[in-house]
């Protein structure tokens, strides 16, 4: 067992003692009995009101007519219902796809890093994070479908045995990229699973009827002896190390699709690097979205997320923000001195071209806004100034990828057929599926503990405050 | 006959380099072109190619295999207009389009050393099309209606091609076999100018020379040898079988 010591927040406040402040403001500091926490996780679960069924039947319906319905009438028709033509033959389909990896990187990258590096303030929002990488990546994976132009035949990408001898071609960036993707929603899917165990156990012994059956099964008849315990941290440790190359090797062969083409403005080796580091920009504006929400909407959420959570979360964006702000410097400089003909009219459509302003608008939104307002300790632990935050990136990184995906297309070595592209009916089905995203997520905040009861347990039993004389000095043990 | 190369395995690319002459190409002559378009009205004729009507086409969406590009300087009457140049697929040795293709619907056919789309194999994710520096590739955005008369001419010899499908410029294979056939079936070697590709054949200018590049002594190869042809984007290391000719 080692000690570690570690300095805290040391501004005092008011009357309240130093002890009080520090309990008040960190979650680790300010343990309460199991059962009080346990029953306050549950009641977060079972507590619905009108509003989220009226929500829920609301996003459904989008799902059902947007997705659905959208979808369905695209098969019937043909991809002539989208925007899609030549030269732009991809469009805000792969937009999507793209946009729902970068947000399912943060998911991993909050939980497994930050796990690895034993970050103590990730304890309670790690499954937040993690369901967010399940859920964007089922959207992505719809996405490449919707794109595809004869989605019936889509299981002809899969290697199965047949009779004509025929194989995927593993040529192709896009084989390389459903292998990558399925590995990545396998392993974050189990990874998720992995630390749920004791959770959903817990609520097995406090629940009963179809709800006591489902947990009985996904439990796994984990009871909490020393031997499980030993076991599903060892699981978790090995995931935990081996999920990082896996999300690094995602966002890099879905940024391949890109780099390995002929294409002016995509043939770029920096892409793999500046996608993944895209890809944690937008996912961490998402994960400080969700929980802006969660805390503000679910029952007994404000103990468990705090403001210095939003804090900790807005320094990591902030210093995303810079790395993305380095990479696509990177990434234009090296294309704009490469001095090639075909690259310089591209970049100068991106900048002048009919929809300049979304080139400005992301450089605004990705690097501005974040350097403007994360800097400051007490605007980003503000949950509704950091939700603001986190939605202008996500935004300005979805208007990255529309300028790499079909602005980018717009322009190539043949200017005769140079034509911009509008959106058709992709624009129901993209928010058919931020809706799926969005139902999904509610649906499982009500059905799994949406925090990690044991982790924040076993952190709480970590951290102790002793006092030395007159100074008040806060200590970490390392239990495992 | 030379030794084939199969595309579709690893290494190829080194073989190719060697083999970049090719087995079928083509001489555009851009002073002799007009612009009549007839080309492409026989080339969709021929290839069964679908009719996308006025809105599609204005967006971009016309399967024509074939186009006519024409660019102009300044503005009106000082308009300086640079010669038609017909484009087509250039049947690249080393084609953009093959490699990223997942589920091999664009191949590289060894015995004709062109490149093949195989209709019923393809899943319509249209990397072939934005991986092509020359944008021929066209896609049946959607089930395209053939309008009176035309839904009584269709060529027999050519597949009629669905919604979801990518399609392009195929030297007219058809004709390439069935000129082999023949040939095979009088035990003889296909002769030049024997049979032609639609475009060649509906050319009135005979701006459009179709043959054997591996045959020294074939018209096309003959012209290849006057050395003043260039070829589209050689620089991206294609090995484009079309040969273009213009004003010196």
């Amino acid at each position: 067992m080692t000690e570690t010591a570690q300095h805290m927040d040391h501004s005092h406040a008011g009357t309240m003692s130093h002890e009080d402040h520090l309990r008040e403001q960190h979650l680790m500091l300010d343990p309460k009995p199991r059962k009080e926490m346990n029953d306050m996780v549950m009641e977060a679960m079972h507590h619905t009101t009108w509003k989220f069924w009226a929500v829920v039947v609301l996003l459904g319906a989008i799902v059902l007519v947007g997705l659905l319905g959208s979808w369905g009438y695209m098969i019937a028709e043909g991809l002539g219902v989208a925007g899609v033509n030549r030269p732009s033959y991809w469009g805000i389909f792969l937009v999507n796809t793209v946009f729902w990896i970068g947000i399912s990187h943060a998911g991993t990258f909050i939980s497994a890093i930050l796990r690895v590096f034993k970050a103590e303030f990730r304890r309670p929002f790690t499954r937040a994070a993690e369901l967010m990488t399940t859920f964007g990546l089922i959207q992505a994976g719809a996405s490449i479908f919707m794109h595809m132009g004869r989605v019936w035949l889509s299981y002809w990408l899969m290697p199965y045995p047949n009779q004509r001898g025929l194989w995927p071609n593993f040529h192709s960036p896009l084989s390389w990229d459903l292998l990558a993707i399925t590995t990545y929603l396998l392993a974050s899917t189990m990874y998720l699973f992995l630390p749920l165990i004791p959770d959903v156990a817990m609520a097995r012994d406090r629940s009963t009827g179809w709800r006591k059956k489902a947990y009985k099964i996904l439990a796994l008849g984990f009871r909490g002896t020393e031997a499980e315990w030993t076991h599903l941290r060892n699981a978790m440790t090995i995931f935990a190390f081996a999920i990082i190359p896996v999300m690094f090797s995602v966002h890099t062969i879905v940024s391949w699709d890109f780099a390995a083409a002929t294409r002016p403005g995509w043939n770029s080796t920096i892409f793999g690097p500046y996608f993944v580091v895209g890809a944690l920009h937008s996912g961490m504006g998402a994960v400080i979205m969700v929980l802006a929400i969660v805390r503000s909407t679910m029952k007994n959420m404000k103990y468990f997320i705090r403001p210095e959570h939003f804090d900790a979360i807005g320094k990591l964006m902030l210093i995303i923000s810079m790395t993305w702000a380095y990479f696509f410097f990177n990434d234009y400089m090296v294309q704009w001195y490469g001095g090639d003909k075909w690259t310089h009219e591209l970049l100068h459509f991106h900048e002048a071209g009919p929809l300049g302003w979304m080139w400005f608008a992301m450089l605004f939104v990705n690097v501005l806004v974040p350097w403007a307002i994360l800097w400051n300790k007490k605007w980003r632990s503000t949950p509704w100034v950091v939700f603001i935050v986190g939605l202008l990136i996500n935004f300005g990184m979805y208007l990255e990828r529309y300028i790499i995906v079909p602005i980018s297309l717009t322009i190539n070595r043949q200017p005769f057929t140079w034509r911009l592209y509008q959106p058709g009916i992709e624009i129901p089905l993209s928010i058919g599926t931020l809706a799926l995203f969005i139902l999904l997520y509610m649906l499982a905040a009500k059905f799994i503990p949406l925090i990690p009861v044991w982790e924040v347990e076993e952190g709480q039993m970590a951290h102790k405050i002793t006092k030395f004389g007159r100074e008040t000095v806060v200590s970490v043990s390392e239990l495992e | 006959m030379k030794p084939l190369v199969d595309l579709n395995v690893v290494g190829a690319k080194g073989a190719i380099a060697e083999e970049a002459e090719g087995k079928w190409g083509m001489v555009i002559d851009q002073d002799l072109c007009t612009g009549c378009q007839a080309c492409v009205a026989a080339c969709s004729m021929e290839n069964n190619i679908a009719f996308v009507g006025e809105e599609d086409a204005g967006y971009g969406r016309s399967l024509q295999w074939m186009r006519i590009e024409r660019f102009w300087e300044g503005e009106y009457p000082e308009v300086k207009m640079t010669p038609f140049q017909p484009t087509l697929c250039q049947q690249c040795g080393s084609a953009p389009c093959e490699p990223v293709c997942p589920v091999f619907a664009s191949v590289h056919s060894p015995a004709e050393d062109l490149n093949l789309q195989v209709y019923n194999r393809c899943v319509g994710t249209r990397y072939c099309a934005n991986n092509c520096p020359y944008q021929v590739r066209t896609f049946n955005w959607r089930d395209y209606e053939r309008p009176e008369p035309l839904n009584n001419q269709f060529n027999p010899d050519v597949t009629v091609r669905r919604r979801g499908i990518m399609e392009k410029c195929t030297f007219c294979i058809q004709r390439i076999k069935h000129a082999e056939d023949a040939a095979s079936a009088e035990g003889r070697e296909v002769e030049d100018g024997e049979f032609a590709p639609a475009c060649a054949q509906a050319c009135p200018a005979d701006a459009i020379v179709f043959g054997r590049l591996d045959d020294p002594e074939s018209k096309v190869s003959q012209l290849q040898k006057q050395q003043h042809g260039v070829k589209l984007l050689e620089e991206l290391g294609t090995q484009p079988r079309v040969t273009y000719f213009t004003g010196e």
